[in-house]
């Protein structure tokens, strides 16, 4: 029969992760840090979600108002018309592809090179002694000032920017991900070395599940330098890509194709820090929130 | 005093700490010898290196001086026959309380089917069985305990290091779950190293208290328990109890400078 009695299997005690997340007993208080501060999201309801609507609707509205008044922007139609000319003739898509293409290639080998190394230079003393230096140096240099030498160095084609959008997401994932690995509390690691546990286990079971939570901030991060660095990469003669029609647009006084690109940049973006949102829901969903 | 081999055998233990350009002793001498199946529980103020003592028997810390055994062979890192229950309980909150469970007899090669079903039974046995699929976030502080103390007990241990298990927890369910550990001692014997801060739980559970005394860190008063006494609430209520828990009390809480004397289990009741 059982010892420590079955007081959780009392009557009327809610089914774990069935209704209420919380079901705080005595001292469930935990002093376990949990690692980054989730998005604070997950405290809204729906009905913010229709603030968030009337927010957008009424900074149309004051961009619209503007316009109106003679400020130097197109409006809204004018933009939603340039929109759908550049969505008629396939540029649009054909930018937004070109652009999409390089900011995943590069973000795609910045944060699965980073990765490796934030965990190399987290778990080796000599790894972090001979990395650091650095990623700490090129941490304090601009991507867009990167681009000369890249362009000598790499030729006017795809690499040199994909290698600076690349540049942007490494150097943001890297860095959480050490932190990441760092921060892994050290009675987690011995909890698991008295059950047994070698490095090797150790690593793969303790060491990569805690650390989680920040290489997927450091993803949503790095996603973001990657999205700010595309502009400046299309710099380099291309042919094609939101941030290079921008740029033609610009010598044109095209302010309308400006716009498009601009709130198309925006929108694929958002869309992909959501699917990273999603993902940092279902992978870290066991942590505590405070 | 039993006449058993030692189980468990702390020998001139001096452990000492890099302070700056100083050292901290944090055990200086410590000699214990714990028997086969026996109960012990450790008491002393804060600072006094019970969990020092704990680290080093559970092969996460060796000792500067002196050695400890298990078994008669010298303790080299953590082992599957010693089983730890940290103070924090050290749950991994990204595993349910079944893969929490589970872990020990991932790591020890159990086959599958067996991991699975020794997983059930010490599950059930903590009583968590509606919770076996739940997340440590939703679990309260005394259904967290009871899992730490199945993960460990799972891999089955013939020695149980507890480091305040119950430190955090509320009188109420203090009291329930020392019950349950000595209800599940008494019939599957192991020989157990109770750290507790909480004098009334050192004598409740033990039978041997150790005290001990900080700066450096020693033992100082060493007090049997008959441990043909059943541990129930009518011991807890008893005159035998109380004056166990005065003599305690007073090892404790008016330490004078005497040195460590193991053996001093004479010493004078107030
Ligand atoms: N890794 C360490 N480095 C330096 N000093 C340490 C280390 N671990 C412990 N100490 C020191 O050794 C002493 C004993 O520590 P220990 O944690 O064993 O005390 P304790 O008896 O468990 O106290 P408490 O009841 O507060 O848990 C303390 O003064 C502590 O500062
Ligand atoms: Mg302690």
């Amino acid at each position: 029969m059982s010892v420590l009695d079955k007081r959780g299997a009392r009557p009327g005690h809610p089914a774990p992760g069935t209704t209420s997340g919380e079901q705080a007993g005595s001292g469930s208080r935990d002093d376990r840090t949990t690692a980054p501060e989730r998005g604070r999201s997950s405290g809204r309801g729906r009905f913010p979600l229709l603030l968030n609507a009337a927010s957008v609707v009424l900074g149309v509205g004051i961009w619209w108002a503007f316009a109106a008044a003679g400020f130097k922007l197109p409006t809204p139609p004018e933009v939603v018309d340039r929109a759908g000319t550049l969505i008629g003739d396939g540029t649009l898509a054909d930018d937004a592809l070109a652009s999409l293409t390089r900011v995943l290639i590069g973000f795609g080998l910045g944060t699965a090179v980073a990765i490796p190394v934030g965990f190399l230079m987290g778990w080796y003393g000599i790894a972090r002694g001979l990395i650091e230096p650095w990623i700490q140096f090129f941490r304090t240099i601009p991507p867009l000032a990167i681009i000369p030498l890249a362009v000598v160095a790499m030729g006017i084609d795809e690499t040199p920017k994909i290698f600076v959008i690349f540049l942007a997401a490494f150097l943001a994932c890297v860095i959480s991900t050490f932190q990441g690995v760092v921060d892994v509390d050290r009675t987690m690691i011995n909890a698991a070395r008295v059950l047994g546990a070698k490095d090797a286990t150790i690593f793969a079971r303790v060491v990569v599940p805690a650390s989680t939570p920040f290489i997927l901030v450091g993803m949503r991060v790095g996603l973001g330098s990657a999205w700010a660095t595309l502009v400046a990469a299309e710099l380099i003669a291309a042919q094609e890509g939101l941030g290079y029609r921008m740029q033609n647009a610009q010598l044109y006084y095209d302010l309308p194709t400006i716009f498009v690109g601009l709130i198309s940049i925006g929108i694929l973006g958002l869309l992909m820090d959501r699917v990273l949102l999603l993902a940092e829901r279902k992978l870290t969903g066991w942590q505590e929130r405070r | 005093m039993t006449s058993k081999p030692a189980k468990i055998s702390v020998q001139g233990v001096t452990k000492t700490f890099a302070l700056g350009r100083d050292t901290f002793t944090a055990l200086d001498d410590v000699s214990i010898d714990i028997a086969d199946n026996e109960f012990v529980t450790v008491v002393g103020p804060s600072g006094c290196g019970k969990s020092t003592l704990m680290n080093i028997l559970a092969g996460l810390e060796t000792p500067t001086r002196g050695r400890a055994l298990v078994d008669g062979a010298p303790v080299h890192g953590p082992g599957p026959e010693r089983g730890v229950i940290f103070q924090q309980y050290a749950l991994f909150p990204w595993l349910t309380v079944r893969q929490n469970v589970e872990f020990g007899l991932r790591t020890t090669k159990v086959p599958k089917g067996e991991r699975r079903s020794r997983a059930e039974h010490f599950i059930e046995l903590v009583g968590l069985e509606r919770f076996a699929d739940a997340l440590p976030k939703t679990l309260s502080g005394g259904m967290r305990q009871r899992c730490a103390i199945a993960r460990a007990y799972a891999v089955n241990p013939s020695i149980l290091l507890m480091d305040e298990p119950f430190g955090a927890l509320d009188a109420l369910t203090r009291v329930k779950l020392q019950e349950q550990l000595l209800e599940t001692w008494s019939r599957d014997k192991r020989t157990v190293l109770f750290i507790t801060h909480d004098v009334d739980e050192a004598v409740f559970l033990a039978n041997r208290v150790i005290v001990m005394a900080a700066r450096p860190g020693r033992v100082y008063d060493v007090i049997e328990v008959d441990p043909a006494i059943e541990r129930n609430e009518e011991f807890r209520l008893s005159p035998e109890f109380a004056a166990l828990r005065n003599r305690v009390w007073h090892s404790v809480y008016h330490q004078e400078g005497r040195t460590a004397a193991p053996s001093a289990t004479h010493a004078a009741t107030s």
